[in-house]
């Protein structure tokens, strides 16, 4: 390259460099076209996935009855299950005609049925991510330490269970909960959420990076096991357990099933199982209360976004 | 030389501290694995025991009655036939399209962290707030059918006919393909650079280098997309759920429905045959993956 630029800059330019000059002027327009393709697939896609999100915020600062004129008649079908279709358009409306936040104002001061549903979900998920959390470190580091054979195996088991859909775990769960006596109340969600195994396969596989020497040098400074554990492995793993405990966070925000068999009292049902039950007569509230619904998510994503796709990519390789 | 000997008492002491850091090492596994044994591993083993007798007051020997009954109940197989069905179809999707985002973002386009962003966002946001707007596109008179009906095409009644399945899988891909793709963007920066270049060097063509070289780099992450894709797209009764409620229409009726009926009645043995017949299917599905993935994805390590 560098010789082609003497030669360029030099009085005389061979047929050959100008050749070459020509085909690079090709190549570097052909590379604009393809990137410039490539952009476009790229944010079709991106709008394509952006657009219910949008969609939904946007939808909620419709007033009632804004709401009910133009999507009444999908909720009404969806009730009777029958074929009563009336020939009038679903008005899809990317901007309300007028902005209110009249369902905001129904939503968190007049009816409090919504807010005790979100508490329920908040009350739900805070514990489990924090116990989660907790047990996997101290098990993640008795993974980690004096690896043998039979920990070797107890740790294979784990990922089998991690492994396993809610189809096949739930039986257990609602086995133990029914001797346990904790059917129809938190803790039956609560507990076998403690002890999941996916905070423990991610956080052992983390803390297996750390390099013996780190670990043998505290040893030999006189460090005790949980000395060690509190003082280097812990501080080094922050960052990991961000990322679990957003991971974490996102799957029980969105539970369905535990809470479906393992809660028979409606009360106590999140909010996420909730919103699939509002009734046709308070469609006009039901944006609002999902955008709601979906502010926590996002602003945990707006602050750990790469903390997010760090512990995405911990998770991949599952051999570690 | 002598000096450096270590005295055998020292030595005793020094595999005696060690023999204590271990058993330490066991104290701090103990909560979990306590909690594991009770709320997993315990009742799993009672799972197949109610699996193989006949009721859980008499408890007599019935062998395989429990998963003939099931697997001959018309329910059953119904919800299992769709199951596979919307696996077969959603999985592979989720992981060819994903990888495709993937590559596309790892090519030099702009606002690239941006994209990221926003092909993540779905994974983010809880399904039951974006129930009300996916029956509000795919209704009837909604916007899909509109924009099929530019390209000539006539009406679908989407939740209701057999189309229901292409709804959740778009929404299943629509929830996944972001997290199946960040799994990507990291193998695929982790490709050693030099290889890639000599590649060009020797003026591979794009395909090539794309099938000899990246794909044998990212076998294990294939691998591994395929797998929680798998699992995902045995969660995709959630979506189910939020859409349509307890009892959609017949495509949807997957296993979970199933279950949740079965769990409505009570029914010990059928729930317990069912749950184990899903684990060792499971566990089959992973066992193949595991094994062509160490036949195919030996020579590279990574």
């Amino acid at each position: 390259m560098t010789f082609r630029k003497n030669t360029l800059s030099g009085t005389g330019t061979a047929l050959s460099d100008r050749l070459y000059i020509k085909k690079r002027k090709r190549r570097k327009r052909r590379t604009f076209e393809k990137r410039a393709i490539a952009t476009a697939i790229a944010a079709f896609f991106a709008i394509l996935f952006l657009m219910p999100i949008v969609l939904t915020v946007t939808n909620s600062f419709m007033s009632a009855s804004e709401i009910s004129s133009n999507y009444g008649q999908v909720f009404a079908t969806t009730d009777t299950g029958g074929k009563t279709y009336i020939s009038k358009k679903v008005n899809l409306k990317f901007i309300p005609d007028i902005v209110s936040f009249s369902q905001y104002i129904t939503v968190l001061l007049k009816s409090p049925d919504y807010l005790f549903k979100f508490w329920n979900s908040v009350i739900l998920v805070v514990p489990i991510v924090g116990f989660q959390l907790l047990v996997a470190a101290l098990a993640s580091y008795g993974f980690t330490r004096y690896r043998g054979r039979i920990k070797e195996m107890i740790f294979f088991i784990y990922i089998i269970l991690m492994l396993m859909p809610y189809q096949v775990t739930l039986v257990p769960n609602y086995l133990v909960s029914d001797w346990l006596n904790i059917l129809d109340s938190r803790w039956a969600i609560w507990l076998p959420g403690f002890f999941s195994p996916f905070a423990v396969y991610l956080l052992t596989k983390f803390m297996r990076r750390i390099p013996v020497s780190v670990i043998e040098a505290a040893q030999i400074d006189g460090a005790g096991e949980w000395q060690i554990f509190r003082r280097i492995c812990m501080p080094l793993c922050k960052g990991c357990m961000c990322s679990i405990a957003i991971l974490i966070f996102i799957d029980y925000w969105n539970m369905v099933e535990q809470p479906l068999i393992l809660l028979s009292d409606e009360a106590m049902h999140p909010l996420s199982v909730f919103l699939s039950k509002i009734n046709s007569g308070e469609i006009g509230l039901a944006f609002a209360v999902a955008t709601i619904y979906m502010v926590p998510t996002l602003l945990v994503f707006l602050y750990g976004e790469d903390y997010l796709v760090e512990g995405i990519t911990y998770q991949g390789g599952i051999k570690g | 030389m002598k000096e450096l000997r270590i005295p055998k008492k020292k030595k005793n002491k020094l595999v005696k501290k060690n023999e204590k850091a271990k058993k330490i090492s066991v104290l701090f596994l103990s909560p979990s694995i306590l909690g594991v044994l009770v709320f997993f591993v315990i009742p799993f083993l009672v799972v197949i025991y109610y699996s193989v007798v006949d009721n859980p007051i008499n408890h007599s020997f019935v062998f395989f009655d429990n998963f003939r009954n099931v697997f001959f109940n018309g329910a059953f197989r119904q919800a299992a036939f769709n199951t596979m069905k919307f696996s077969v179809i959603a999985v592979p999707l989720a992981v060819i399209l994903a990888l495709g985002l993937a590559m596309l973002l790892d090519s030099k386009i702009p606002f690239r962290s941006q994209f990221r962003t926003f092909f993540l966002t779905p994974m983010m946001v809880p399904i039951a707030s974006i129930v009300l707007i996916w029956q509000v596109l795919f209704h009837y008179n909604g916007m899909v059918n509109d924009v099929i009906g530019l390209f000539g095409a006539g009406k679908i009644d989407w939740l209701k006919s057999d189309y229901a399945q292409i709804v959740i899988i778009v929404l299943f891909l629509w929830k996944n393909l972001g997290y199946n793709m960040i799994l990507f963007m990291a193998a695929l920066s982790s490709i050693p650079k030099d290889i890639l270049e000599v590649a060009v060097l020797e003026s591979a063509k794009p395909w090539q280098i794309f099938l000899y070289i990246k794909l044998r780099y990212l076998s294990s992450t294939l691998l591994f997309v395929t797998i929680m894709s798998l699992i995902n797209s045995f969660k995709v009764f959630r979506e189910i759920y939020l859409l349509t409620g307890s009892y959609p229409y017949n495509t949807l009726y997957m296993m979970q429905h199933f279950m949740n009926n079965t769990f409505a009645s009570l029914d010990y043995q059928k729930l317990s045959a069912a749950a184990i017949m899903m684990s060792v299917v499971m566990v089959i599905l992973i066992g193949i993956l595991f094994l062509t993935e160490s036949y195919f994805g030996k020579d590279v390590e990574g």
